[in-house]
């Protein structure tokens, strides 16, 4: 990414906006390739003239965008329907457009949580932190106030004082601590600062409701415990244990776990207990893949490593083992308490809203020095 | 269907047919020929010869045909400006088309075509779109000012835009207030006269703060970076504007997240860092700075520059946060850099142990710049936690043991700078170092290493036979490693002169003889000589005590911190240096950080910052000034020569601190106690003054020289009158971040021929952040040359960082001298005989003095009273007073009981004066 200034210009904003002009490229043509720019060239010249004035960045949400800006050029609209975009544009609620009707009021809900490790060899956590963000699908007629409840600490005890008796630690509801979060910005910041509630008026379709951080009672599915032995110049020998660590009625997927290799690798002998192990000379790594793996199993790896004599004096220094994996919770015990819906001008109700909630934790940067 | 093969057409007479396509009827073609025309634009083809058939296509009512035949005029106006006023007709149009789309397109366009012509038509349509109905078309309209006044700004004061720009703050459409605030920063900070054409006031801020919660993300950016640029008025309103803006510290975009927090930053500075509201807001601004780590690798950096200035600011903010400041293996370097210099400022007592095992396992890592400065990081570390320098040392010496050439490089660099951090005590690993020293080839490492075996000669058995084998290749080294050999052999001598008078003699001649470095032959002859004359006083200047290295290096300095503080988010933050060093051409304003609420009256000596603007001559001429006047003048001051104490710098002139006990006495000694009363007794007269009335009137001081430009030395004074004597009393500020010494003044010739009567005494070496009172006797005896304005006064003050030059203006009446009563007779004959062109008639406003109070007061400041009469119930007086070039002033005043104005007419010899002494009047009878 570049840009060119004359000015002591914010140069965060300029980064925000430059992601943010690939976000909106991406989702009116696919992939930014050299053909995609040629093939939709006066589309790129009509979105610039849109979303940036004299270098200052103008509305870049795409969900307002597309309702002015379509590939096949505006076709001749009512004097009420240009009066409405331009009120869109410009307007308070800007990503969301009147008069939006389903027969089936629905919303999904994906709480998408990225854990990321950094181990030592000894087996104790440097860091650890949990990125996730709640995305939302709205499919909801009119315009509905929504208002969403997690188990954040802070509401929780919040709550739990205004009950007296009921002590939210004591009562076994599981609370997280949640060190940071940020919002779509549907979201009402100001009512979220003084009361802690999350409540806004969604766009429709698919956004990103909210992001946020913890660090703390981080429950890690995976824990890779390594065995480096160096024998003699010319071999080495290698052991990767993988424990999963959940419950034993989930299942782990999509399991991978990089074991990185000098770069004067001659070849390397396999065993592994489960899933699929592979050395692949190009990434000077050792991949081993397993399906699936229910939780509170272990299995194994063992590698014996041939290494060409060098006579380069610079040692190797050891890249840490990577994992990607996925499970069908959020490790860091976010819960979803409540999504309630109100809209009332039109006639229906909280609980016609159907509303499907789903976790997913993913590996971010999962990490084992060895 | 795609557009691509717009861009497939490159036959010959391509242009000839693109014309006749582009006046064909069909519209559909048409709109293909213009695309096809665009296309060509896009990929650097003149196509400017097809201007009148584009322009034609112009009337459409297709808006992305007109799109596109506004793109290519954008493009092409300014090289065709006469055709370019063809199209100011469909513009001006457009700019009342009922469709408010096109409304805005043209005005946004129009503003986009840079031909003066044009802009003439600009105004009007500008004018109606910045109150049109749609907000879409107002906030485009907002924008279009901004870019009118880039073009002429003239215009758009002349026009009156700004004002209907700042109307539109208060508009309904947050939007509309987004972009009228982004047009009016944009005009404040490229405005020529350098200071802002549109002031905040506490209404407009409190609509921004309305408008911040409903605006785009790029809104609030806007918002949020002009309201840093506003000052609250007290602790009340700062307080309650960051309450308001803490909620954006939750926004999912990083450049909303860092304008609040530049904005929090700087209001911060007014509340007292004891409140409560403080504590808690710094522990809220923490957690949003960790998020910005998550993002992009680009936002990071720019997220982690300005951690790095936060974290000198406040370093309490991110204190408990040092984990999240760990490399990961897959960060770029950029980043990677700049997390490992956060760590090492955050590292303290209490999380170094962390820290060191961390950096020791980026010491084993690839990438040469990272693990270098991870291994000097570790030895700043040391430096810094006094309890973690074994273990530092002994990771070091782990390192060296890796024989990794480059870590070991680094490592000996650094154990140098713990040595003379803590003098005898890790000198046992001496031995290990001595046994690589064949691997060094990096000349800093060279130099460490050779200072390490000169300064421990005596405990390494065969340091005459490592240093003679550097010897060996002398010629061939860099400088840097020649002076450390020179002096490291000259230690070695003073330490075992039996057995290495040899060496000695090879390296003084080597220095001395051979080399054509100014640098090496001066110290290599002044050991020579020191040597050859006293050998026991060479013992004293080469072996002397060091001073101790600083504990914490590279910080910025204070004040350039403040303003960066100011910048945060912005490039500048990001390069750490002040906007003027990058941004062209535009002076602009200096950004500070608002004086906290409580310094003011803690403060003693309060420095008036809104100092009377003093005319500084050309820099070149002031220089050329003062040098003639060392030769014609007595030059008074005597210039100690104290070289610069290199704190912390690798390349350490040991010698300078020798030098500077031996010729420096007169810098170092503290002030004689006489000059210190004298000062003190200048700051009562400084708090008495004014309110009893009964001491000679002493202007406040005023700042002569700000820090900005003293390098670091701040120097504010006023000019009084002690005893017959007149003084100048100087406050010194060290806002540096190292001790100052040598300090020396010198007057230019001046009108009065001002000069000091005795060198300048100041505490010297003065410290880091104090201020030193100092007061230079001046006598009236040195060269004469007519100033302009008469008063002024050009100085030039030296200390060992350089030498800066400020000029003063003196206060007239500390020129009255005390024998300036003239005799009645005397001065009627005087009176009458001056002709009545030299008198000059004043009006002192707002004193209300009875004729006894204005005698009194005149009298304590030299000015006599001759006679006094009553004249139709106005009283007249008759003053004289002489000023110290002998030259006789006369005045009358008519006071009027009950009237707040004095009349002063003045005669004298020389009107030129007159203005000093009626400025001398009023400052007194206002005092």
């Amino acid at each position: 990414m570049a840009a060119v200034t004359k000015q002591n210009v914010n140069a965060a904003m300029v980064f925000e906006f430059m992601l943010k002009v690939i976000d909106v490229m991406q989702s009116y043509f696919g992939k930014i390739s050299e053909e995609n720019i040629k093939n939709n060239f006066v589309l790129i010249y009509e979105l610039l003239d849109e979303i940036l004035d004299f270098g200052y960045p103008q509305n870049t949400d795409t969900g307002v965008l597309k309702t002015f800006i379509t590939q096949q050029g505006i076709k001749s609209q009512t004097k009420e329907e240009q009066a409405q975009i331009t009120s869109q544009v410009t307007g308070q609620i800007g990503w969301r457009r009147e008069g939006i009707k389903y027969r089936r009021n629905e919303l999904f809900l994906d709480v998408l949580e990225y854990v990321n490790l950094l181990m030592s060899p000894q087996g104790q956590v440097l860091s650890a932190h949990v990125a996730g963000k709640v995305v939302m699908k709205s499919y909801l007629s009119g315009m509905p106030e929504c208002k969403f409840g997690i188990n954040d600490k802070i509401v929780m005890e919040a709550k739990g004082k205004g009950m007296t008796t009921e002590d939210p630690a004591r009562s076994g509801k599981p609370v997280v601590v949640i060190d940071d979060c940020q919002f779509h910005q549907c979201v009402k910041l100001s009512k979220f600062e003084t009361e802690h509630s999350i409540s806004f008026i969604p766009p429709d379709g698919e956004f990103e409701l909210m992001r946020y951080r913890t660090t703390k009672d981080i429950s890690l599915p995976f824990r890779v415990i390594p065995l480096v032995r160096e024998v003699g110049r010319t071999k080495m020998e290698v052991k990767v244990v993988l424990k999963s660590n959940f419950k034993q009625s989930l299942l782990g997927q999509k399991i991978e776990v990089k074991i990185p290799t000098p770069l004067n690798t001659s070849g390397v002998q396999l065993i592994c207990l489960k899933g699929k192990a592979k050395y692949k000379a190009s990434e000077n790594a050792i991949v081993w893949k397993i399906k699936r793996m229910a939780g509170l199993k272990e299995t194994q790896l063992s590698a014996e490593i041939e290494l060409l004599e060098t006579d380069t004096k610079k040692k190797w220094t050891r890249p840490p083992i990577s994992m990607n994996f996925e499970v069908p919770f959020a490790p860091s015990g976010f819960k979803v308490r409540y999504l309630k819906v109100f809209e009332s001008k039109l006639n229906y109700s909280d609980h016609d809203v159907i509303k499907w909630v789903r976790y997913i934790g993913r590996s971010g940067l999962y990490e084992t020095r060895c | 269907m795609t557009d691509s093969k717009y861009f497939t057409t490159t036959k010959k007479g391509e242009i000839f047919e693109l014309k006749s396509e582009l006046n064909n009827d069909k519209k559909e073609k048409k709109k293909e020929a213009v695309k096809k025309v665009i296309a060509s634009m896009t990929v650097g083809k003149d196509v400017s010869a097809l201007f009148p058939d584009v322009v034609n296509c112009m009337q459409t009512d297709n808006l992305e045909l007109k799109k596109l035949v506004y793109l290519y005029l954008m493009n092409y106006a300014k090289s065709q400006p006469d055709m370019a006023i063809m199209a100011v007709n469909t513009f001006v149009k457009d700019c009342e088309d009922p469709n408010p789309l096109i409304r805005a397109l043209a005005v946004r366009t129009m503003g986009c075509i840079r031909v003066d012509k044009i802009t003439e038509y600009l105004c009007e349509p500008l004018r109606k779109c910045l109150k049109d109905e749609d907000p879409y078309v107002r906030k485009t309209a907002a924008v279009c000012v901004a870019k009118l006044y880039d073009i002429n700004s003239s215009m758009v004061e002349d026009q009156g835009f700004l004002d209907q720009l700042k109307d539109l703050l208060s508009d309904s459409n947050p939007m509309v207030v987004a972009n009228a605030v982004a047009a009016l920063s944009e005009i404040n900070e490229s405005s020529s006269s350098g200071s802002p054409l549109v002031e905040m006031t506490p209404q407009t801020v409190n609509k921004l703060l309305t408008a911040l919660n409903e605006c785009t993300e790029w809104g609030q950016v806007f918002i949020l970076d002009s309201l840093a640029n506003y000052s609250p008025r007290d602790e009340r309103e700062a307080q309650s504007t960051c309450e308001r803006i803490t909620p954006r510290l939750a926004h999912a975009n990083a450049a909303v997240v860092l304008s609040a927090v530049k904005v929090l930053m700087k209001f911060m500075e007014m509340l007292p860092s004891d409140s409560e509201f403080v504590t808690s807001l710094t522990k809220k601004l923490a957690p949003p700075l960790v998020t910005l780590l998550s993002s992009e690798p680009e936002v990071q950096y720019v997220a982690l520059r300005n951690i790095n200035l936060i974290v000198q600011k406040r370093p309490d903010i991110l204190k408990h946060e040092m984990k999240v400041f760990f490399v990961k293996y897959n960060d770029p370097i950029y980043v990677k850099l700049e997390k490992l210099d956060i760590m090492i400022r955050l590292a303290s007592q209490a999380n170094v142990a962390q820290v060191l095992s961390e950096l020791k396992e980026y010491a084993t890592e690839v990438d040469v710049d990272f693990v270098r400065k991870a291994v000097r990081a570790i030895g700043r570390c040391a430096i810094k936690v006094e309890q973690s320098a074994e273990r530092c040392v002994s990771t070091l010496l782990d390192l060296i043991q890796t024989k990794v050439n480059y870590v070991v490089q680094e490592a000996i660099v650094v154990i140098k700078d713990i040595f003379r951090k803590y003098p005898n005590k890790y000198e046992s690993i001496i031995s290990t170092l001595c046994e690589n020293l064949d691997t060094l080839d990096e000349p800093e490492a060279r130099a460490s290493m050779i200072w390490i075996i000169g300064e421990y000669a005596e405990r390494i058995d065969n340091a005459d036979e490592l240093l003679e084998s550097f010897l060996e290749g002398f010629a061939d080294e860099n400088s840097q490693v020649q002076l450390q050999l020179l002096t490291a052999i000259v230690k070695l001598f003073l330490k075992r002169p039996s057995d290495t008078q040899e060496l000695v003699q090879q390296v003084l001649s080597l220095a001395t003889q051979d080399s054509d470095n100014p640098d090496l032959r001066d110290r290599g002859f002044i050991y020579w000589r020191l040597l050859s004359t006293d050998p026991a006083a060479a013992k004293e200047v080469v072996l002397a005590e060091k001073p101790l290295i600083s504990e914490e290096t590279d910080l910025l300095e204070p004040t350039l911190l403040d303003e960066l503080i100011c910048h945060i988010s912005s490039l500048a933050s990001v390069y750490h240096k002040p906007p003027s060093a990058f941004v062209e051409g535009r002076a602009g304003i200096r950004k500070s950080l608002p004086a906290s609420a409580r310094a003011g009256s803690e403060g003693v000596e309060s420095t008036e910052s809104q100092a009377a603007p003093a005319v500084i001559p050309a820099q070149d001429s002031l220089i050329g000034d003062l040098l003639s006047m060392d030769i014609g003048g007595p030059t008074v001051a005597p210039v100690a020569a104290a070289p610069a104490a290199p704190f912390g710098s690798a390349a350490m002139d040991l010698l300078g601190g020798g030098l500077d006990t031996l010729l420096g006495e007169t810098s170092s000694s503290p002030a004689p106690p006489s000059a210190l009363a004298a000062s003190s007794a200048a700051l009562l007269g400084d708090i008495f003054g004014a309110p009893a009335a009964s001491a000679t009137y002493v202007a406040p001081k005023t700042t002569w020289l700000p820090a900005e430009k003293g390098k670091g030395l701040d120097i504010s004074g006023s000019f009084v009158r002690r005893n017959g004597q007149l003084f100048m009393d100087l406050t010194f500020s060290n806002k540096a971040m190292q001790p100052m010494l040598g300090f020396a003044i010198q007057f230019n010739k001046n009108s009065f021929g001002i000069t000091p009567a005795s060198p300048l005494q100041v505490q010297s070496p003065l410290p880091p952040g104090v201020a030193a009172d100092a007061s230079l006797p001046l006598a009236t005896t040195g060269p004469v040359q007519k100033m302009e304005p008469l008063t002024t006064l050009q100085v030039a003050v030296k200390n060992n960082v350089d030498v800066m030059y400020f000029a003063c203006q003196i206060p007239m009446h500390a020129l009255f001298v005390e024998d300036g009563q003239m005799d009645k007779r005397v001065f009627l004959a005087t009176w009458k005989e001056i002709p009545a062109q030299n008198e000059v008639q004043y009006t002192i406003t707002n004193v209300m003095h009875s004729a006894d109070t204005v005698v009194s007061r005149m009298q304590q400041n030299n000015v006599f009273t001759i006679a006094k009469r009553n004249v139709e119930g106005q009283d007249m007086l008759y003053q004289s007073l002489k000023l110290t070039n002998g030259i006789w002033v006369l005045n009358e005043l008519k006071i009027q009981p009950g009237n707040p104005n004095i009349t002063l007419s003045l005669k004298s010899r020389t009107p030129n004066v007159a203005e000093g002494v009626f400025q001398a009047y009023d400052n007194i009878l206002h005092g």
